[in-house]
C-alpha cells in the first residue's frame, strides 16, 4: 500500500524514457573521457618527448623554438652499459622476488589454509594486520636489520646492506603478507577429497603438496608471480634506501638519480629512460588485461 | 546445511580409516602434523620473524636512543623518552600532524574512497567493453613505476613554457606560468597524485561488488520507475556496504603510512614542511641528510608513534571485518 503513495509522481511508471538514458549515456562518457585526460596527457608527454629535441607543453621543438626537432638521439643510452647494469639489478630483483615470495606464500599459504598447528591463528591475525599498513615505517629499523646479516660470514655479501640480494630479500618479506593471503586463499578454495584421498593412501604431506595441490592453484601462482613482478621491477623506495652507488642501484632509482643529479634535468632523456623502463609493463598491459584487474581486485582483498 | 553434511562426510571418513574422532587425536599425530606444518611455513615465518617482528622491536629500542651519525660506531646510549619529549615539542609537529590529517582525510574522502565510487557505478552503467576500457585505462598510473609517473606530473605542473597545464589556464591555480607543484599549488598536486593511483583500488573492489548485486532485483526497481538516483541511494549503496567500509579503513591506514609519491614529488616542500607528512617526516629524518647528520634515532620515535596510531586502526579494521569468519579451522586434519 506504502509503495503507491511513494510512487514517483511521474504520470506513466515504468523505465526512464529513451532520451533521458541516451543523455545519461553521454554524461557518463563525458565524465569518464575528463577523467582519464592527465593520465593520457601524462604518457602522450612522454611518448612525444623521447622523440623530440624538447617539448613545450605536448609540442615538440627544434633548437630553434618552431615546431619539430623530431630526434633519436635521446635514446643513445642504450649503448652505455650503465643502463643495463642498473636493468640487471632490476631483472634480478624482479625475478628473486617472483621465487621467494612465490615458494614461501605457496607453502605457508597451504599449511595455513589446510593444517591445524599451535601459533596459526596469531600468524594469520598477525600477516593481515601487517598487509593492511604499508611496511615502510620499519624501513629505519631494517636499515639496522641488513647490517647486521651483512656482517654474517660468507652469505652476508650477498644479503647485507648495499646489496641487490639484501635488496630483493627485504622486498620479498615486505610482499609476504599479501602472498600469503592470497594463496591461502586460492587453498580454501580447492576441494579437499583428493588431498584426503591421497593422505589416506599415505602420501607424506610434502607429495601431496606438491604432486597434488601445487598444481591445482597455478592460476593463483601465475597471478602472484606477475603482480609480485611488477612490484619488483618498479620498486624504488626499498632500493632507493639500502643501495648507494650506481654499481648496485636499479632502473628507478638510475632514473631518479638522473633527474637529480643533473641540472638542468634533460627532460627528454629522462622519458627516453623511463619509457624504455616500461617496456615489460606495456607488454604486460597488452596482454594480461584481464588478469590485472582481476589481481588488484583480488591480490589486495585479503582473502 | 551443507556444512552439516559435510561434517558427516567427515565423520564418514574418519570411521572407513578407523580414525578416533575430530576431538581426540592421537598426540603423536598431533606432534607429528605440528612439525611437518612448521616444515611449510618455516620460509615465511623467518621472513616474517626478521623483517617484521625483530624489526619492529628494534624500531621500538632504537627510539629510545641517541643514535645518529655522529656516534653511529659506538654503543647504543639509552635516553629515556628524551626523543618523544622532542617529538611532541617540535616546534613543527603542529604543522605536520595537521598535514598529515589534511593529506589523509582529503585523498581518501575525493579520490580514494569518492571518485572510487562514482568511477565504478560510471563504468558498470556503460556497455561493459567501455567500463572495461576506461578502467584498464585508470590501472595505468599504478603499474607505472612511481619515478615515471610523478615524472609526468612533474612536467604537467612545470613553469611556462615546458609545463602542459600552464599553456592552458595558468592563472586557475594560482602560479601565473610558475612552477605549480613547487609554487602555486603544492596541495593540489600531492593529493592528485597520490588520488589518481588511489582512486583504482578502490574503484576495482566496488565493480566487483556491484557486479555481483543480482540483475533482477535492478530490474525490479526500474520497473517501479525508481530513477538513477532512487537505484544508487536505496540499492547499490547499501548492497557494497562492506567493501566501502573494507576500502575507508584500509585506504586511511595506507594513506597515513605511506610516503613515497609525495618524497619524489615535492619532498615535503616547497618551503618549510609545506607538504610534509609524518611518515616522510620519520623517513627524512633518518635518511636524509640534514647537514650530513642522520639521525636514527628521531627517525624511529616518529615511526614508531605512526605505528602505534595505525595498529590501533589495524585492530579495528580486523575487528571490523569478523575476522573470525576467515580463519576457521581446517577440516583435513579431522582426518
Amino acid at each position: 500500500m506504502t509503495t503507491i503513495e511513494t510512487a514517483p509522481p511521474r504520470p506513466a511508471a515504468g523505465p526512464l524514457p529513451k532520451s533521458r538514458q541516451k543523455m545519461g549515456r553521454y554524461f557518463a562518457y563525458g565524465f569518464l573521457i575528463l577523467s582519464i585526460i592527465p593520465i593520457v596527457v601524462g604518457y602522450a608527454w612522454l611518448l612525444i618527448a623521447t622523440v623530440s629535441f624538447r617539448t613545450e607543453g605536448l609540442l615538440p621543438r627544434n633548437a630553434e623554438g618552431g615546431i619539430g626537432g623530431f630526434t633519436l638521439s635521446n635514446w643513445d643510452f642504450v649503448f652505455e652499459s650503465a643502463i643495463w647494469n642498473a636493468m640487471v639489478n632490476s631483472l634480478l630483483i624482479a625475478v628473486f622476488m617472483v621465487i621467494g615470495v612465490g615458494l614461501a606464500s605457496t607453502s605457508g599459504g597451504y599449511a595455513l589454509s589446510r593444517m591445524k598447528f599451535a601459533g596459526r591463528k596469531t600468524f594469520l591475525t598477525g600477516t593481515l594486520v601487517l598487509h593492511a599498513f604499508k611496511a615502510e615505517m620499519l624501513l629505519i629499523a631494517i636499515f639496522f636489520v641488513l647490517r647486521f646479516l651483512g656482517d654474517i660470514p660468507i652469505i652476508g655479501g650477498f644479503i647485507g646492506f648495499n646489496t641487490v640480494g639484501g635488496v630483493a630479500l627485504v622486498m620479498v618479506a615486505l610482499e609476504l603478507p599479501l602472498g600469503i593471503w592470497l594463496m591461502k586463499g586460492f587453498f580454501d578454495n580447492l576441494s579437499w577429497d583428493m588431498e584426503r584421498a591421497a593422505l589416506i593412501d599415505g602420501a607424506s604431506r610434502f607429495r601431496v603438496w606438491w604432486q597434488i595441490m601445487v598444481p591445482q592453484v597455478r592460476p593463483g601462482i601465475a597471478a602472484l608471480s606477475l603482480f609480485t613482478f611488477i612490484v619488483g621491477w618498479n620498486a624504488y623506495l626499498v632500493p632507493f634506501t639500502f643501495t648507494i652507488g650506481s654499481k648496485v642501484s636499479n632502473m628507478p632509482v638510475f632514473l631518479n638519480q638522473l633527474i637529480s643529479e643533473t641540472a638542468p634535468v634533460n627532460w627528454n632523456l629522462v622519458a627516453a629512460v623511463g619509457l624504455f623502463q616500461m617496456i615489460p609493463l606495456i607488454i604486460f598491459f597488452i596482454f594480461t588485461q584481464e588478469l590485472l584487474l582481476n589481481i588488484y581486485a583480488g591480490g589486495s582483498k585479503g582473502t | 546445511m551443507t556444512k552439516q553434511i559435510e561434517e558427516e562426510a567427515d565423520a564418514l571418513a574418519g570411521a572407513a580409516v578407523g580414525a578416533p574422532g575430530p576431538q581426540r587425536r592421537p598426540l603423536g599425530r598431533r606432534v607429528r602434523s605440528t612439525v611437518s606444518a612448521y616444515g611449510f611455513m618455516a620460509p615465511a615465518v623467518a621472513l616474517v620473524l626478521t623483517f617484521f617482528v625483530v624489526a619492529g622491536i628494534l624500531l621500538l629500542i632504537l627510539s629510545f636512543t641517541d643514535l645518529q651519525s655522529t656516534n653511529f660506531n659506538d654503543a647504543w646510549t639509552f635516553v629515556g623518552f628524551d626523543n618523544y619529549e622532542r617529538l611532541f615539542t617540535d616546534a613543527f609537529f603542529p604543522k605536520i600532524a595537521r598535514n598529515t590529517v589534511f593529506y589523509v582525510f582529503t585523498t581518501l574522502i575525493f579520490f580514494n574512497l569518492g571518485l572510487a565510487l562514482v568511477l565504478a557505478l560510471v563504468t558498470t552503467s556503460i556497455p561493459r567493453r567501455a567500463g572495461f576500457f576506461f578502467r584498464l585505462v585508470w590501472l595505468l598510473p599504478r603499474l607505472t613505476p612511481s619515478v615515471v609517473y610523478i615524472m609526468m606530473w612533474q612536467r604537467i605542473a612545470s613553469a611556462d613554457p615546458f609545463g602542459i597545464y600552464n599553456q592552458i589556464a595558468p592563472e586557475f591555480l594560482g602560479a601565473s606560468g610558475g612552477n605549480l607543484y613547487l609554487g602555486g599549488s603544492p596541495w593540489t598536486f600531492v593529493i592528485l597524485t597520490n588520488g589518481f593511483i588511489g582512486a583504482s583500488f578502490g574503484m576495482i573492489i566496488f565493480t566487483s561488488a556491484l557486479e555481483s548485486i543480482p540483475k533482477d532485483l535492478l530490474t525490479a526497481a526500474k520497473v517501479d520507475g525508481a530513477g538513477t538516483w532512487r537505484i544508487i541511494r536505496d540499492i547499490k549503496l547499501p548492497m557494497i556496504k562492506w567493501p566501502l567500509l573494507f576500502i575507508a579503513t584500509y585506504q586511511t591506514l595506507s594513506l597515513l603510512t605511506s610516503f613515497e609519491y609525495i618524497l619524489l614529488l615535492t619532498n615535503g616542500g616547497p618551503g618549510l614542511f609545506t607538504t610534509e607528512v609524518w611518515a616522510l617526516t620519520s623517513y627524512s629524518r633518518a635518511f636524509a641528510t640534514y647537514a650530513g647528520n642522520n639521525q636514527w634515532a628521531y627517525g624511529a620515535t616518529w615511526a614508531i608513534v605512526l605505528v602505534a596510531i595505525a595498529l590501533v586502526l589495524a585492530v579495528a579494521y580486523v575487528k571490523l571485518f569478523r575476522f573470525n569468519e576467515l580463519i576457521e579451522e581446517p577440516r583435513i586434519e579431522n582426518l
